[in-house]
């Protein structure tokens, strides 16, 4: 009977994420895909050989691959010392360090866009890979950071002892054990950075495109289906090449590794050298992460006769009238309760996921199907749900059950790779002693994966949370009915002239930053209680 | 108590136990003595559930524990690197296969505690596990252990991972806990010191066979087959005879008109004894020879005699070809 | 003889409630309508229209113009609402080609100038205008001694070099309503002359409205440095009631010969149930009462004769009788051509 009951365990495990990857992104967006490439009935991918032979389309295609490349490379090297500093030394304001960083990714682009055009970028590549970077910082030291904290510092005072130079040490013992971390976090940078949107659009000017943009302008502008389900299916295919790439890369290194507890392995920096390097990190990270930060935050109180609190005040009042207005404080409600339906969401298709990922062979081709969602257009998803979804008890195009839907579906990804790695490092000797000590499978389940598991499970649900706060994307295809969040809030007072209106966008802007910041502290210092 | 009658245990085509058949009375401790491979570690993942057996019975007091899942088959399995839940501390761990069966709070805390003191961890409660020694990590995994009141104790490498000393006190110290708390213990070990100091039976493995069991100093002194008599330490030559005979390094002695000629290729000093290398001349052969402290150790590469005294020569059965 | 009387009296129960009740008043309604970011309308105004029919209106904001058409052109025959709003001359042949409307010829169309009718067989029915025009920061012209251009031509000129900044016409609706003022200015054989001649003069294109008008133009939020925009007619009184305080003059002035007429629609969509509250509701839409309202809530201009203008808009708005225009057809035909030809001309 027992044996039975595994089995149905292991099929749900798998069941569950599946079902609901069919169901909220496979079925709309293969609908929306129909529409375009199969009219009739038939199936023509003559769109598809049409885009791959225009020449322009190939240049907007590997504009797209190159851009998010260099982006990718460029916010690694830039964000791993930092998720060195955060996760292994102590020092004060520590954990305010690892909230702030998060901010950033969630700002909506538009609001981001007209900052760093404050700050004195002009429309180029540069100003596209340093917007990403920022944007996406917080998933390396996230990601890598979260799994670093878990290492046995002793494995590399070893390497050290035994006479390799720190860098040396670093290479060889450090960075193939943090490898399956590094490949996930930078798989999910590359892929953000692939469909990125906002920041090509501001940041890139009218004359770069890449295939996101290209799709936007063919499905939501021009409803040319045809078009835009070929570019859809070239973007999709080169998002799951990366997947298998990385997925074969990160399930090639299994290591079971000797874990510690998070926080048993941070120290203050003792040697003039390590205060450097913690000082020089913090120092980028203000000026990289925190310059835009606090141009929205000069901006919000900037009034004319003075700084104060007009724009606050303003964003209280100044559509009050107005049907579709929001006051700040539902907006705020509305924010927040969509993130914490979405992060339930992720976390628990995320967590079974995870499960299933870390222990079979089968797992890598779900992890991959569960990223794919962050590889394919929000537009196409978004038109996909208006035709998928349109039956009943299925028709939930107009409800707002759809948006932590859809924002949860895009945290899962990131549940699974921050889980994952740490759950593979298990030593499986681990779970038999605890067996052979008494422990039935699922309550080892709760004595020894989960309590290891959920520190990372809990980086995970700050991460979900941060993401679905700060998701637009999605969510601006989705017609509410006067849910609005923070983001749209912001982008409507954006679409409107006058300094007043202006104003209040920064001043919503940031209340969300403080919202996200505070949420994603409160997450953090929530602690994996020491139980006997 | 345990009776392991005929298991057999295979990875693929290899076969890791083979047709191994021990008993474990009741208070007794025995000990399995092999190499490593010699598959004496699946044995006991085999006994304790987590190894699945292609054939065989294992039983503990006549009931038959095939169907039963590792979690149900109360048996203690102590890990060869201990395997603590890093995320509990020694309390945390001590207490853990109490809480599993349920035990009331209260009682549990206070058994662990208990056995905590018994292996000399008393005041270390609240200690991280990562803070530990090995030798004080060691004791955790024993106390948490024996916590639980198994039926039968088992212990993979309970002494590997401790330097020398702590190797010693602690061989005392399990010997008395065993025979103070009336423990079956079933371990495996590749040190024959240890084996012998423990265990009131031992059985050697070799290519998942048992090849021997019986009282440590039957098996020391009448080695029944080939591999035995090396594994526990004898010499194994022809030169004394046409066939291969086993010898013990301590019936080797330095004689002027000795019958053995060779050279000297090594020396070692142990605690209590000095030992030599003679690579004979006759057909190569080298041979370990036991010299008592007192006596002058000639240098190496220098020629010597040996002599041979009749009682410690045996002779033995053909060696069984290596299986797998 | 108890049990058979409960069981009558409980089949009567059931049958009485089956029976469908003759509605003493209206069951109350609810519809839905599919509209764009950008729309508003008072509260107190739409509570009017259910005070008096006893219909509640839902409003679905979903994207922009283009966005939201399109998405209800996707959904047509599992719609979403019963009524759109939001359509513009620019998308009209699209959507008529869609065939997503029913027609509706309102009572109060009468009302309603002839210009602004371009549906003859009444599927959508106009209820605003906005202008899409250049405007110019007063301010900075008058510091930096540099005369306010007036026509089209000028903005060719050496003195505007690099001084204006519009929006790529394939991601922005008024960035498209002035490529067409130019194409209604300089006709299909000299407009691409004229964007080269803009291109070489230094002309910014940015992505978006909100980006010209908050990020590069001086005088929108942002502190930008081009005081030329491709906005609208109506960001003048805007700039005024959107600040505070509120200025005596308005920063922001009009370049009347740049105008190009955007007509806004409503239409009742053809699958829907609600066929009469929708109808009732495009009534509501071009009464007094809602046309008086979407001024100062939305910035654009009533299309019924006779109706108030609010103050400020009176005082500040600059408006033509005669702006820029082409037959919505013609759009219709042309659109995706003068786009590409457009991006080849100015972006390549």
């Amino acid at each position: 009977m027992t044996r039975l009951a595994a089995r149905v365990r292991r099929v749900a495990l798998v069941a569950v994420p599946l079902g609901f990857f069919g169901l909220f992104f496979a079925y709309p967006v293969g609908s929306i895909l129909a529409r375009g490439l199969a009219p009739g009935g038939h199936v023509d991918l003559g769109p598809v050989g049409r885009v791959l032979t225009d020449a322009s389309l190939r240049g907007i295609a590997w504009f797209t691959v190159w851009q998010a490349a260099l982006s990718t490379l460029l916010t690694v090297l830039i964000a791993l010392p930092g998720a060195y500093v955060v996760s292994r030394f102590r020092f004060p304001g520590r954990g305010l360090v690892r909230a702030a960083i998060v901010i950033p990714f969630v700002l909506p682009t538009v609001v981001v866009g007209s900052a760093f055009l404050a700050l004195g970028f002009r429309p180029s590549l540069g100003a596209i890979v340093v917007a990403h970077v920022f944007f996406n910082y917080a998933v390396v030291v996230r990601i890598v950071g979260g799994f670093w904290s878990h290492l046995d510092p002793q494995q590399d005072d070893a390497a050290r002892v035994l006479g390799a130079s720190r860098l040396r040490a670093f290479r060889t013992v450090v960075l193939p054990a943090l490898r399956p971390a590094l490949l996930g976090a930078a798989a999910i940078v590359f892929l953000f950075t692939f469909t990125s949107f906002g920041v090509i659009l501001i940041l890139g000017g009218p004359t770069r495109s890449t295939l996101e943009t290209e799709i936007y302008r063919q499905t939501a502008e021009l409803l040319n289906l045809r078009t835009a389900a070929a570019l859809s299916v070239v973007q999709v295919t080169a998002v799951a090449a990366v997947l298998v790439v990385v997925g074969r890369a990160e399930g090639r290194h299994r290591v079971a590794l000797r874990l510690r507890s998070a926080r048993d392995t941070a120290r203050r920096a003792r040697t003039g050298l390590e205060r450097l390097f913690v000082g020089t990190n913090l120092v980028v990270m203000a000026a990289l992460l925190g310059a835009p930060l606090v141009v929205l935050l000069a901006r919000s109180f900037a009034t004319t006769g003075g700084p104060g609190f007009g724009f606050y005040d303003a964003l209280g009042h100044l559509h009050a009238n107005s049907v579709l207005f929001v006051p700040p404080v539902d907006a705020i409600r509305n924010s927040l309760v969509f993130a914490g339906e979405a992060t339930v969401i992720a976390v628990g298709i995320g967590g079974l996921a995870a499960v299933a990922v870390a222990r079979g062979r089968r797992g890598r081709f779900l992890d991959g199907a569960l990223a794919l969602p962050l590889g394919v257009s929000a537009v196409t998803v978004g038109f996909g749900f208006l035709i998928a979804l349109d039956k009943a008890p299925l028709d939930l195009r107009t409800s707002s059950l759809l948006i932590p839907i859809a924002q949860g579906t895009v945290a899962v990804p990131f549940v699974v790779r921050t889980i994952v790695p740490v759950l593979r490092s298990i030593d499986p000797r681990l779970r038999e002693a605890a067996m052979t000590l008494g422990a039935s499978p699922a309550r080892v389940w709760r004595e020894v994966d989960g309590p290891i598991v959920a520190r990372a499970g809990l980086v995970a649900a700050g991460f979900a949370f941060a993401i679905s706060l700060g998701e637009f994307g999605a969510t601006v295809f989705l017609a509410r009915p006067n849910t609005q969040t923070l983001p749209v809030v912001i982008f409507r007072l954006l679409g409107q002239p006058g300094e007043l209106n202006f104003g209040a966008a920064m001043a919503a802007s940031t209340i969300l930053m403080a919202l996200t910041g505070a949420a994603v502290l409160l997450i953090d210092r929530v602690r994996v209680a020491r139980v006997f | 108590m345990l009776a392991v009658d005929d298991l057999t245990v295979r990875f693929g085509d290899t076969v890791a136990v083979d047709r191994v058949t021990l008993h474990v009375g009741d208070g007794e401790v025995v000990g399995v003595l092999g190499p490593s491979g010699s598959g004496k570690s699946t044995l006991l993942r085999a006994i304790a559930g987590l190894e699945t057996p292609a054939g065989g019975r294992v039983s503990r007091d006549g009931t038959d524990l095939q169907g039963l899942a590792p979690h149900q088959r109360e048996l203690g399995l102590m890990f060869q690197d201990h395997q603590l839940f890093p995320h509990r501390d020694v309390l945390g761990n001590t207490i853990f296969g109490l809480r599993m069966r349920q035990v009331p709070r209260r009682d549990a805390e206070a058994r662990a505690r208990a056995v905590l003191e018994l292996v000399g961890l008393a005041g270390f409660e609240h200690r991280s596990v990562d803070e530990l020694s090995g030798g004080e990590q060691q004791r955790v995994a024993l106390a948490r252990a024996l916590a639980p009141e198994p039926r039968l104790l088992m212990l993979d490498e309970p002494l590997g991972s401790l330097d020398r000393r702590l190797r010693e006190r602690l061989l005392d110290e399990l010997r008395d806990l065993f025979t103070r708390l009336h423990l079956s213990v079933l371990f495996v070990t590749h040190d024959h010191d240890e084996a012998f100091a423990l265990a009131e039976r031992v059985a050697v493995m070799h290519a998942g066979r048992l090849e021997q069991t019986g009282a440590p100093r039957e098996v020391w002194s009448h080695p029944a087959t080939a591999f035995v008599a090396r594994f526990v330490g004898w010499n194994l030559t022809t030169a004394l005879g046409d066939e291969m005979v086993a010898v013990r390094p301590d019936a080797l002695h330095l004689a002027p008109e000795g019958p053995l000629v060779g050279r000297v290729v090594g020396q070692s000093f142990r605690r209590d004894h000095q030992r030599l290398r003679v690579a004979l001349d006759h057909n190569g052969d080298v041979l370990d020879v036991t010299v008592p402290h007192d006596a002058l150790l000639p240098d190496v590469g220098e020629v010597v005699r040996l002599t041979a005294d009749p009682g410690g020569v045996r002779t033995l059965p053909p060696e069984r070809p290596d299986a797998g | 003889m108890k049990r058979l009387a409960v069981l009558a009296v409980t089949l009567t129960m059931l049958a009485a409630a089956a029976t469908p009740a003759r509605a003493a008043s209206a069951p109350p309604v609810t519809i839905r309508l599919v509209t764009h970011d950008s729309f508003a309308v008072s509260k107190s105004v739409l509570a009017a229209f259910t005070r008096q029919t006893g219909i509640k209106v839902e409003v679905l904001a979903s994207g922009d113009a283009g966005a939201a058409l399109n998405q209800v052109i996707l959904t047509k025959n599992s719609p979403i609402g019963d009524a759109f709003y939001g359509l513009d001359n620019t998308f009209l042949s699209r959507a008529l080609g869609a065939g997503i409307f029913q027609p509706y010829q309102s009572t109060q169309l009468a009302s309603v100038p002839a210009t602004y009718q371009l549906d003859a067989q009444h599927r959508v029915t106009p209820i605003d205008h906005g202008d899409v025009c250049i405007n110019y920061d007063k301010t900075w012209f008058s510091s930096h001694q540099v005369p306010v251009p007036t026509s089209l031509d000028d903005l060719t000129k050496p003195a505007y070099k690099g001084h204006l900044v519009v929006e790529n016409p394939a991601t922005s609706s008024p960035g498209l309503a002035f490529v067409m003022a130019t194409i209604a200015r300089y006709g299909e054989r000299g407009w691409r002359a004229y964007w080269a001649k803009l291109r070489a003069n230094g002309v910014q294109v940015v992505d978006g409205w909100d980006q010209a008008y908050n990020g590069s133009f001086t005088a929108g939020g942002g502190n930008g440095d081009i005081p030329l925009v491709v906005s609208y007619a109506s960001s003048p009184p805007a700039a005024v009631v959107n600040a505070n305080p509120q200025p005596a003059q308005s920063p922001i002035g009009t370049m009347l010969s740049s105008c190009f007429r955007q007509i806004e629609f409503v239409g009742v969509l053809k699958t829907t149930t609600h066929v009469a509250a929708a109808r009732k509701l495009v009534d509501f839409m071009l009464s007094q009462r809602f046309q008086a309202d979407m001024p100062l809530q939305m910035y654009v201009f009533p299309v019924r004769d006779g109706t108030p203008l609010p103050a400020v808009f009176t005082k500040f708005a600059q408006t033509t009788s005669n702006p820029l225009s082409i037959p919505a057809a013609q759009i219709g035909h042309n659109r995706d051509r003068w786009i590409n030809e457009w991006t080849a001309t100015v972006l390549r």
